[in-house]
């Protein structure tokens, strides 16, 4: 059982822990001061001990006294919090600059700058199902897991610039004392510099909708060495998934890669088996939308349905877009046997 | 609460007659009637929010899924939120008003009785919006209490009748307040000027202020999320153009008035009830007024604190932060006079006493973990963890729902002609005071360790205060049921109540009988 904030790893975090100690210790001695004075007179003033009442009910010196004080007090507060501020929020001369973007819910991250350049990837909850339903033992880092951690090197300066595609979120590692919202359509940023390699657990901070509580961030602290192998390795894994975006797939080849897809990012709530939550998230299984003309589902998938939860998916790739489309098409009891292509998805986003 | 037995006791008062049963309560237009019905209201509202804290809690007595699926959680969390703030505290402080105020002033009524009579009769409408959104395809608003977009236009119809009822709500509490305003500035008895009136009536002059100011600028934002949902405009849609923070700042400059609406007449009451079981007048009088009123007007310049992470300019951080600082100093006064009363006073400890004690003590805990959170730089840390979870319920709680049971217990026996009973009145306090403290004094615990708030299932670390905290909520709830004994017992009967039952009390609701005649002070009574 924890009492105080996580062990920060970064200078500003160590400075955040210590202000957030020296305040809880100044309103602590302030809070005894008063209270013992007024539970002296709780103990001492007593009816029951036939104490008489004195008639005082003013007393300017006292009553200035006590308005000029709590003015000296508070400056002594505001100079150690201003200057750490000013701290947290000078973002430049970044050594990497990474994209943090929200969405309904997980995070993608985009390496904008520096060492990483390029790499891009999708950060999605670990945790399996049966956990969270307590139908098996939960891990140790439950709800604290991901399938791609964000990966930065050790004492380098890395600026997150967060934004969202939906709705706001807000992206909240303590160790690293950082929160920053995401806001749709906007770019806010924020910083940190961590001391010490490791792993380090945070979660969505805004509430975001439905799985609010289950979008972790999960950072993992390298050497340089290290991180740059994992550049490397990362780079040669992005080109050999990268799909050829004018192939001509059959129902075979892409439904299996439609269902990964669709697990990772649709079985939350229209659920693994197609019956959907109704009424707030309708069955695919039978539905008109999945077995009526292609256009009409390739649209929602693209730009989502305004007044429901359904969000827009076009950070998709055609390829998985393609692929999570023939699959709903031919699960369940859908059965069109209609493949939708890649270039499909390409004609309809232009 | 239901003191007046339908009839009898004023058929010879008046000439004509009153309607009786159910058509009484409908019509009534005295200020007793409306006070005790906005005092009943508040308490079944209480009852209502409370059910749904516990399901919040239920789920959160340990990790995984068991009770509720998060949409429901979600919703839970909205409602509880809304309900607790618009139906439940606010209408509880606006009892007291209706009952008290023209009793304090000697004015034989408020100034508008049948808009009183309306604005109460707006309430059930909007609790009724509220409640039954729960049933409709999509369930409640889902977006917490705060209502952000662009969450908020992505839920269902229950969205719609949350707004509807906010808008609702929001009339009622503007009528409410001209009533007050009217009434205090206008109907005092000859003789007591504003700085001769009764603490609990300076605060809530004030309060009346702040609610005609802000509750419009609510109205609008939610006002405007309905037209974003429906009617094609991009108030807070960055692809046309808006802003989603700008409904931040909106909202929160009523929200955070909001707060000290709910807040200032707690310490009303608090100021009526400490010094008449210190045997003493209250301590700095005009400075409780001068102190009252600054924090008012600092209400109005502090919003932003709510938001120091959605990343506005540090100069604007910087501002926010220095702003919020020095709303510690006019509370501090307040807390200083309280006890400087209480210092060398003759003190018993009834139950009105004891519940003032216990909001003194809490309250300022949840000052200081406030003071706390306006540090920008310790914020970004705990803003939107159980830290603030926990900080807003000793705010809210402690602070406000204490105050009012001091006031209940307080006035109880003007209200029925009966005593309370004592041993029950305190057993509800000792009760209230430990499961709050087992509740929320672990969350801060919860939020510091990096426990996201609104989450309906949590890492295995938060899993001991979580169970804590849940054990503790459920004590909280139940012994509410104690306080609900003690009011029907004391308006079934006991001990008849003297015209003044507090020997320390002051003012000129103690001299009329108990229970208060269904008409008083129809000639405006002799004040020194």
């Amino acid at each position: 059982m924890k009492l105080n904030l996580q062990e920060p790893i970064t200078q500003l975090g160590r400075e955040v822990y210590d202000l957030h100690l020296l305040m809880t210790i100044v309103c602590g001695i302030i809070f005894v001061a008063v209270f013992g004075v007024m539970f002296w007179s709780v103990f001492v003033h007593r009816k029951s001990a036939g104490y008489k009442a004195a008639t005082f009910h003013e007393s300017t010196t006292v009553e200035i006294l006590w308005t000029i004080v709590p003015v000296f007090i508070l400056l002594g507060m505001a100079w150690p919090a201003t200057k750490t501020i000013l701290a947290m929020r000078d973002t430049s001369n970044a050594d990497i600059t990474i994209k943090a973007t929200g969405y309904q819910w997980k995070w993608g991250y985009d390496y904008l700058k520096g060492e990483g350049e390029g790499i891009s990837f999708v950060s999605t909850l670990a945790t399996p199902q049966p956990q969270i339903r307590n139908e098996t033992t939960k891990g140790k880092d439950y709800l604290l897991e991901v399938d791609n951690e964000l990966v930065v090197p050790v004492g380098k300066k890395v600026r997150i610039l967060t934004t969202a595609n939906d709705v706001i979120h807000a992206w909240w590692v303590p160790a690293l004392a950082v929160k920053q919202d995401a806001v749709p359509g906007f770019i806010r940023d924020t910083w940190f510099r961590a001391e010490k390699t490791g792993t380090y657990r945070g979660q969505c901070a805004e509430l975001c909708g439905k799985e609010h509580g289950y979008m972790p961030i999960v950072v993992r602290i390298v050497t340089d060495a290290e991180y740059a192998e994992w550049v490397d390795g990362k780079k040669k894994e992005m080109a050999a998934a990268a799909d050829d975006p004018n192939k001509m797939y059959a129902v075979e080849e892409l439904a299996p890669r439609g269902e990964k897809v669709f697990a990772a990012n649709c079985a939350s709530c229209h659920q693994a088996n197609g019956q959907g939550l109704p009424p707030a998230f309708p069955p695919l299984d039978g539905s008109k939308v999945v077995l009526g003309p292609q256009d009409g589902q390739i649209d929602i998938l693209l730009n989502g349905k305004s007044g429901t939860a359904m969000a827009a998916f076009k950070h998709l790739s055609d390829t998985e877009l393609a692929a999570v489309i023939t699959y709903t098409r031919n699960s369940w009891n859908n059965a069109t046997g209609e493949v939708v292509q890649p270039s499909d998805i390409k004609v309809a986003r232009n | 609460m239901a003191a007046i037995p339908g009839g009898a006791d004023h058929a010879h008062d008046h000439a004509h007659d009153h309607p009786s049963g159910i058509m009484r309560w409908v019509t009534t237009t005295n200020h007793k009637d409306i006070g005790s019905m906005y005092l009943w209201f508040s308490f079944a509202m209480f009852i209502v929010g409370g059910i749904m804290a516990l399901v919040i809690r239920a789920e959160l007595f340990q990790p995984g899924l068991q009770v509720v699926d998060p949409d429901r959680f979600n919703q839970m969390t909205t409602l509880h939120g809304l309900i607790m703030v618009f139906g439940a505290i606010m209408p509880a402080f606006v009892g007291f008003a209706n009952w008290m105020i023209p009793l304090m002033i000697g004015a034989s009524d408020m100034a508008f009785a049948r808009m009183n009579n309306w604005s109460f009769w707006l309430l059930p409408p909007a609790a009724i919006l509220l409640t039954s959104s729960l049933l409709v395809p999509g369930g409640a608003a889902a977006s917490g209490w705060t209502l952000y977009p662009p969450l908020t236009v992505q839920m269902g119809i229950g969205m719609d009748m949350a707004i509807f009822a906010v808008h609702i709500l929001g009339i009622s509490s503007i009528m409410g307040s001209i009533n007050i305003v009217t009434t205090i500035l206008n109907m005092r008895a000859p003789g007591m000027t504003l700085m001769k009136m009764p603490l609990f009536c300076w605060t809530w002059l004030i309060t009346a202020y702040l609610v005609i100011a802000v509750m419009p600028v609510l109205a609008g934002a939610v006002t405007m999320i309905l037209t974003d949902r429906h009617f094609g405009t991009s108030f807070f849609n960055a692809a046309g153009g808006g802003d989603p923070v700008l409904y931040q700042h909106i909202f929160w400059f009523f929200g955070h008035p909001e707060v000290y609406i709910i807040a200032i007449p707690a310490f009303g009451v608090v100021s009526q009830v400490i010094p008449a079981f210190s045997r003493k007048p209250l301590f700095g009088y005009a400075s409780m007024v001068y102190a009252t009123s600054s924090i008012a007007i600092l209400s109005f310049i502090v919003w932003a604190h709510h938001m120091y992470t959605v990343g506005m300019p540090v100069a604007g951080q910087l501002y926010f932060m220095f702003a919020t600082m020095l709303i510690a100093i006019p509370t501090g006064v307040k807390v200083f006079n309280w006890v400087a009363t209480m210092w060398r006073g003759s003190l018993s400890f009834e139950t009105p006493m004891l519940f003032s004690i216990g909001f003194l003590f809490l309250f300022t805990l949840g000052g200081f973990s406030g003071l706390v959170l306006s540090m920008t730089a310790v914020d970004v840390q705990l803003h939107d963890s159980y830290y603030v979870v926990a900080h807003f319920h000793y705010v809210m709680v402690a602070g406000a729902l204490f105050s009012a049971y001091a006031g209940a217990y307080y006035w109880l026996p003007k209200w029925t002609g009966h005593m309370y009973d004592e041993k029950l009145g305190k057993l509800h306090f000792w009760l209230s005071i430990v499961f709050f403290n087992m509740t929320f004094f672990v969350q801060h615990f919860l939020g510091l360790a990096g426990m996201p708030r609104r989450i309906p299932d949590y890492s295995l670390q938060f899993a001991e205060f979580n169970m804590i905290s849940s054990i503790g909520a459920f004590g909280f709830g139940l012994s509410q049921l104690v306080f609900l004994v003690v009011a029907l017992k004391c308006i079934k009967g006991g001990e008849k109540a003297s015209a003044k039952p507090w020997d320390g009390a002051e003012g000129l609701e103690w001299t009329v009988p108990s229970p208060a005649p269904y008409h008083t002070f129809e000639t405006p009574p002799a004040f020194k």
